[in-house]
């Protein structure tokens, strides 16, 4: 069961178990997590999953694909280079401690 | 009265409300009912990922027991409101069909949408099935195996992830439509042509312009499809996937406006501005035909019209303004729509379908209002920029694959009309 932290731009930490093969978005969601939204339900469509991985775990994470790449680019307001869509990040226990900070919390 | 507030409808909408209400800053009590006896789920994955067996029900749930605790959502299932009293200011009381009563002094209407039924004999035997929730998914689920003989009954959106999957699954599938053309009250006759080709390339049979005269039986049981022509087609099962009919009872009960769905305006008033209402049920303004209503029946527009709603109710009004969209998993084909085709006068393909990769582009009286991609979610995701910036794409440039879609978005909105 990796466990997430999902940090708020304010600062409040929350943490969560994961099931492997869970997506971040879907654990995110499941747990409300504000500013993760998943609209599509992990389509690759509508990039309200934003999250900036935090930098210890951006070599185990990886870059974003290259549909993910679009989305980034013109579907959220503050693109980094630490940037991934939640939904095109499956947990795995090698993740397992993983730190990510939420963008804008969308009502 | 300390009722605080209701939202009848445990679904997408219903819980985007709830959640907006605590997020718009409303302390009240927040009770969320829904007729069914699952906690909220997700409905697409129901004719995609549900359907295949690659999710199980539990990994359908929008949000975890702990989730509504948090946030002080009383959770209500499998009662579904049968009546609705409201005073003057909007307070009032429920009843559920368990014999429940819930006060509120604010009150949301989330009733969602019910199959459309096919009125012709036989459609009560044993094995014809709608596809709508959780409950019927699973039935549907146990008749995919591979050797079942299946007819589905429309070809739109349901109708075709479903006779994918079934497909998939190693099902005889065969897909009855009436119209003379697949999905054709929203794609272009390009984009029909070529889902109606890619179903026939993997196996599936589409018939067009069949309409269903009777279903067949024997013992109760289904057992065959007759058509119009009186083509007989066996069948195990049929799914009738023809539309959705708005849940507009309790609303009608309460002399709320309805027209094709509960009236709303763009922060979910209906009106009885003190209710407000979102989801599948209600009839929004479109979103660039002023004057003029739609029902979106869709997931991001469940949630964008909830968002509004909420906040609405929690004395914050604030109207929706996402450009809507859509998407439809088929096979290994990714369909993604932005913008609302209706009334499109113009259109320009961008690619070769037969690569079964490629875009159409929509415009109206010279605006681009319209993108629909096909396993093309760079043109997608370009398109759908476009429209919520309020942008233009030219169209002769989009047709030309090789260059770059996001490169020709212009932010003056309008181009010539087709002569």
């Amino acid at each position: 069961m990796p466990r997430v932290t999902f940090l708020g731009p304010s600062g409040v930490a929350r943490a969560v178990e994961a099931r492997t093969g869970d997506s971040l978005m879907a654990v995110a969601v499941r747990n409300g997590i504000p500013g993760i939204v998943g609209e599509c339900g992990g389509n690759a469509s509508c990039a309200t999953c934003h999250v900036y991985v935090d930098d210890a775990f951006q070599s185990r994470v990886g870059p974003p694909n290259d549909v993910e790449e679009d989305l980034l680019d013109l579907g959220v307001s503050d693109r980094r280079e630490s940037s991934r869509l939640a939904c095109q990040i499956a947990l795995t226990e090698e993740l397992d401690g993983l730190v990510v900070h939420t963008a804008d919390e969308r009502l | 009265m300390t009722g605080g507030a209701l939202v009848v409808g445990a679904s997408q909408a219903g819980v985007q409300l709830a959640v907006s209400l605590r997020r718009a800053g409303y302390r009240g009590p927040v009770t969320l009912v829904g007729a069914e006896n699952h906690p909220p789920y997700q409905r697409p994955p129901l004719s995609k990922a549900f359907l295949t067996g690659k999710a199980d029900a539990t990994t359908l749930h929008l949000r975890t027991p702990e989730f509504y605790r948090e946030h002080g959502i009383d959770l209500v299932t499998g009662e579904r409101v049968t009546h609705l009293e409201v005073d003057a200011d909007g307070a009032g009381r429920a009843r559920t069909a368990g014999g429940r009563t819930l006060p509120f002094d604010r009150l949301a209407l989330a009733t969602g949408a019910r199959p459309r039924r096919l009125e012709v004999p036989g459609a009560h035997l044993d094995g014809v099935l709608h596809l709508r929730d959780l409950d019927s998914a699973t039935r549907l689920r146990q008749r995919l195996t591979a050797g079942a003989t299946l007819v589905v009954v429309g070809g739109g959106f349901i109708g075709l992830e479903t006779a994918a999957v079934a497909s998939a699954l190693g099902a005889k599938v065969t897909v009855v439509e009436a119209a003379g053309r697949a999905m054709s009250r929203v794609v272009a006759p390009a984009v029909s042509a070529f889902f109606q080709e890619a179903h026939a390339r993997r196996g599936v049979e589409v018939r067009l312009g069949a309409a269903v005269a009777e279903f067949l039986g024997g013992q109760g049981r289904i057992t065959g499809v007759a058509l119009a022509d009186g083509t007989v087609l066996p069948a195990e099962t049929v799914v009738v996937g023809i539309g959705v009919v708005p849940r507009t009872d309790l609303a009608t009960d309460l002399d709320l406006a309805c027209d094709g769905g509960v009236l709303v305006d763009a922060c979910g008033r209906t009106s009885r501005p003190s209710i407000v209402a979102a989801g599948d049920c209600v009839a929004a303004p479109h979103p660039t035909r002023p004057g003029q209503r739609i029902r979106l029946e869709s997931v991001p527009a469940a949630i964008a019209q909830a968002r509004a709603a909420g906040a609405t109710l929690a004395g914050q009004p604030q109207p929706n303004q996402e450009v809507p969209w859509f998407w439809s998993d088929q096979f290994d084909l990714k369909l993604q729509m932005a913008g609302l085709t209706d009334g499109y006068d113009r259109h320009v393909l961008r690619g070769d379908p037969g690569d079964e990769r490629f875009s159409v582009l929509y415009y109206r009286s010279g605006s681009f209002v319209a993108i629909h991609s096909v396993n093309a979610p760079a043109d997608y995701v370009a398109g759908r920029a476009a429209l919520a910036r309020g942008a233009s794409i030219p169209p002769e440039p989009a047709a030309d694959p090789t260059r770059s879609l996001r490169s020709l978005i212009t932010p003056t909105a309008a181009v010539p009309a087709a002569q």
